[in-house]
C-alpha cells in the first residue's frame, strides 16, 4: 500500500485530464470520467485514512523513485489524510450535484467545467498530502488556475470578479515562494521533514524568521482572512452554484491546513508563538473577522453574498484554532475545517437548488419556499442549526473546543467573540428561515408556480417530489445527513485523527 | 561602510525594489491591465530572487566535467534553477488566464477601468 499517496493525485489529475478530451466529444462520458477519478480517489482516501488510523505510521511515498531529501516525497499521515479524504469527499458530492445545476445557470460550459472540478480537486488533495514545500507552492497554484476557471463562468461580473481574486491570489503565491526561497537559502533543503530536523539550530537566524512570516503571510492571503477578504464576496455572488459549493468549503481551509502543518511539522513547537507572534497576530486578526463578517452578513439580502460574508467569518474560526496555538483549540480549528466544509457546502447547494427550482437568489423573494420545497428546506434548517452551533450537529462541536481552548489560553476576548458570532449567525440564518417558512399572504403569488426564471414544468419531470432531480437531491442528503453524523461521532474523529495530528504541541 | 553595504548587497537591493514596483503597480493601479503588469513585474522579482540566490561566481553547469573534477563547489546549484523553472511556468499560467479575463471584462464592461466597472457592477446588481 506505499503506492497510496501517489495514486491519489494521480487519479484526479488522469480523470481531470482525460475527461477534457472525452468532455469535447461526448458531455456525459466526460462527466462520468471526473466523477469516477474524484470517487476513486475518494475511496483511496478512506483506505489511506483506515491504514494511517490502524497503524498509527504515515504511509511515505517517494515521487520518481529519488530518495528524500533529494527528491519530492508525499506523506499520508493522520492530518493529511483527514484533508484528502475530506477534499475528495466534497469534490464527488458536487461533481453528482454539478450537470444539472451548470446546464441550468451557465449553459455551454460544462464541457470545462468538469474537468476544472477534477484539477481542482487534485491540487488540493495534493497540497494536502505532499511532503515537500516547493511542491506545496505548485499544487497551490494548480488548484487555484482551476478555481479561476470555476469561477469566471458564472454571472456578468464573474471574470471581474475572478479576476480581482486571481490578482490577490498571486501575491499571496508569491509571498509564499519567496518565503520558501528564503527558507531554502538558509537551511539548504525544501523537504518539509528535513527542514523540521535542521531548523532547530537556526531558529535565531533572520532569514529564516523572515520566511517563515512571508510563508504565512502568503497562505492568509490564499485564506482570504480577514481584512485580505475582499475579493470573495464578489467572487461567491457571481460563481455557479455548483463551483461555488466546491470552492467555498474547501479551498480556503486547504490553505488553513497548510499553516497548521507549517506550524506543527516545519517549524520547531512554539516558534510561532515565542520566537515571533505570528499565532496571536492570527488570532486577533480572525477575531476581527469574526465579528466583521458576522455582521456584514446580516445585511445582505442576496443569499449568495450572505453565504460569502458568512465565510469570511467561518474561515477565521479555523485562524483563532491557530492563534490559540494550543492542543484543545487547535483540534476545535481543524474539526471546524470539516465542519464547515460540510455545513457550507449544504448551503451552497441548497442556493443551487433554490436557483434551479425558482430562479431566486434574493432572500425577500424566498417568502413560501418551504411549502414548496419541503425536504430541500428541512436540509436547510439542519445546516442552519449547524451554522449556529446547536447540539448535535457539527457545528457545536468545534465550537466547544474552541471555547475549551480559549479558556485554558485565558483568552476571554476570543472566548467572548465565539459566543457573540453564534448569536449574529442566528440572527441571520433565521432571519431567512421566517422567510421561507412565512405563508405566502396573497393567492395571487401562491399559484405563481411557473416559477420566473426557473425550470419548466417539463425539465421537472422526474424531479424528487416536485423538488429538483435525484442528482442534486441525493448529495444534499449525504450532506445533511453529514452534519449530524460528524456532529455525533465528533470524538472518534479526535480521538483518532486529531489527537495524534496536534501531539507535536503537547510534546514542545 | 555604505558604499560596502549597498556594493554586497546590489542585486537583492534591485529585487526588493522590483518587488515594491509589482505591488504597487497591483494595489495602486486602477486600469486592470497595470495591475496584470505590476504581477509580471513582481512575480519576475520572485524569479531573479532565486537565481541571484543560487548564482556562483566561476562555477559551471551541474553536469560532471573532466576539467573540474568532483568538486562541489565548482557546480552550480540546480535545484533553485529547476524551482524557478517551474515557476516560470506557473507565472505564465496565470498570466494567461489573468489576460482572458480582462479580456472578457472589456467585452461585458467596456472599460478596463476598476472604478467604472465596480460602478457599473453595482447599478445592474
Amino acid at each position: 500500500m506505499s503506492q497510496l499517496p501517489a495514486l491519489i493525485p494521480t487519479s484526479l489529475i488522469l480523470a481531470g485530464l482525460l475527461s477534457l478530451l472525452v468532455g469535447l466529444r461526448s458531455l456525459r462520458a466526460g462527466h462520468l470520467i471526473a466523477l469516477t477519478g474524484t470517487a476513486a480517489a475518494f475511496l483511496l482516501s478512506v483506505v489511506g485514512l483506515v491504514e494511517v488510523t490502524s497503524s498509527g505510521q504515515p504511509i511515505r511515498y517517494a515521487v520518481g523513485g529519488w530518495i528524500p531529501p533529494i527528491g519530492i516525497e508525499f506523506v499520508l499521515d493522520h492530518l493529511a489524510a483527514y484533508m484528502t479524504t475530506l477534499v475528495t469527499g466534497i469534490g464527488t458530492l458536487v461533481l453528482i450535484y454539478a450537470p444539472r445545476s451548470i446546464r441550468h445557470e451557465s449553459p455551454g460550459k460544462s464541457a470545462l467545467t468538469y474537468p476544472s472540478m477534477a484539477l481542482l480537486v487534485a491540487g488540493l488533495a495534493g497540497m494536502s498530502i505532499t511532503g515537500d514545500l516547493f511542491n506545496l507552492y505548485v499544487f497551490l497554484e494548480i488548484a487555484a488556475l482551476a478555481a479561476y476557471a470555476l469561477l469566471a463562468t458564472g454571472d456578468r461580473a464573474g471574470p471581474f470578479a475572478t479576476l480581482r481574486y486571481l490578482l490577490i491570489g498571486a501575491v499571496g503565491g508569491g509571498f509564499y515562494l519567496l518565503g520558501v526561497g528564503f527558507i531554502y537559502f538558509s537551511v539548504g533543503s525544501v523537504n518539509m521533514a528535513d527542514v523540521a530536523a535542521r531548523l532547530p539550530e537556526l531558529v535565531e537566524s533572520r532569514s529564516v524568521i523572515t520566511g517563515a512570516v512571508l510563508m504565512v503571510l502568503g497562505l492568509a492571503l490564499k485564506m482570504g482572512l480577514f481584512p485580505l477578504h475582499f475579493w470573495m464576496p464578489d467572487v461567491y455572488t457571481n460563481a455557479p452554484s455548483s463551483s461555488a459549493g466546491l470552492i467555498a468549503p474547501i479551498m480556503t481551509k486547504v490553505s488553513a491546513y497548510a499553516i497548521v502543518r507549517l506550524m506543527l511539522d516545519v517549524f520547531p513547537p512554539a516558534y510561532f508563538t515565542e520566537a515571533i507572534p505570528i499565532a496571536a497576530t492570527i488570532g486577533w486578526v480572525s477575531a476581527a473577522g469574526i465579528l466583521f463578517g458576522s455582521i456584514i452578513a446580516i445585511g445582505q439580502q442576496d443569499y449568495r453574498r450572505m453565504l460569502a460574508y458568512s465565510s469570511v467569518g467561518q474561515i477565521a474560526y479555523v485562524g483563532l484554532g491557530i492563534g490559540l496555538a494550543n492542543p484543545i483549540g487547535l483540534i476545535g480549528g481543524l474539526l471546524h475545517i470539516v465542519n464547515h466544509a460540510l455545513m457550507k457546502g449544504l448551503l451552497f447547494l441548497i442556493g443551487g437548488a433554490i436557483r434551479w427550482r425558482t430562479g431566486l437568489v434574493r432572500i425577500p423573494d424566498m417568502v413560501g419556499l418551504g411549502r414548496k420545497m419541503p425536504w430541500t428546506m428541512y436540509a436547510f434548517v439542519i445546516a442552519v442549526l449547524a451554522m449556529v452551533g446547536i447540539p448535535p450537529t457539527a457545528g457545536f462541536f468545534s465550537k466547544v473546543y474552541l471555547m475549551i481552548g480559549a479558556v485554558q489560553a485565558d483568552a476571554w476576548v476570543w472566548f467572548a467573540v465565539i459566543i457573540l458570532s453564534s448569536l449574529l449567525s442566528a440572527i441571520y440564518f433565521f432571519r431567512m428561515v421566517e422567510f421561507v417558512f412565512r405563508d405566502v399572504e396573497n393567492e395571487s403569488d401562491a399559484a405563481d408556480d411557473s416559477a420566473t426564471g426557473g425550470v419548466t414544468a417539463r425539465e421537472l419531470e422526474g424531479a424528487v417530489a416536485g423538488e429538483v432531480p435525484p442528482s442534486m437531491f441525493i448529495p444534499i442528503a449525504i450532506l445533511s445527513a453529514a452534519v449530524i453524523l460528524v456532529g455525533v461521532f465528533n470524538f472518534l474523529i479526535v480521538r483518532a485523527l486529531l489527537e495524534p495530528a496536534v501531539a507535536p504541541l503537547l510534546g514542545g | 561602510m555604505t558604499i560596502e553595504f549597498f556594493a554586497g548587497r546590489y542585486p537583492y537591493i534591485l529585487i526588493a525594489v522590483l518587488l515594491a514596483i509589482g505591488l504597487y503597480g497591483m494595489t495602486m493601479k486602477r486600469n486592470l491591465l497595470k495591475k496584470i503588469i505590476g504581477m509580471t513585474i513582481f512575480q519576475t522579482a520572485i524569479y531573479l530572487f532565486f537565481i541571484q540566490g543560487a548564482f556562483k561566481q566561476g562555477a559551471t553547469i551541474p553536469v560532471y566535467s573532466e576539467e573540474f573534477g568532483t568538486d562541489p563547489t565548482l557546480y552550480m546549484n540546480p535545484l533553485p534553477q529547476v524551482i524557478v523553472l517551474t515557476a516560470i511556468v506557473v507565472g505564465v499560467a496565470i498570466t494567461g488566464v489573468a489576460l482572458s479575463l480582462l479580456l472578457l471584462t472589456y467585452r461585458r464592461y467596456g472599460s478596463l477601468d476598476e472604478d467604472v466597472i465596480i460602478k457599473s457592477m453595482r447599478e445592474s446588481a
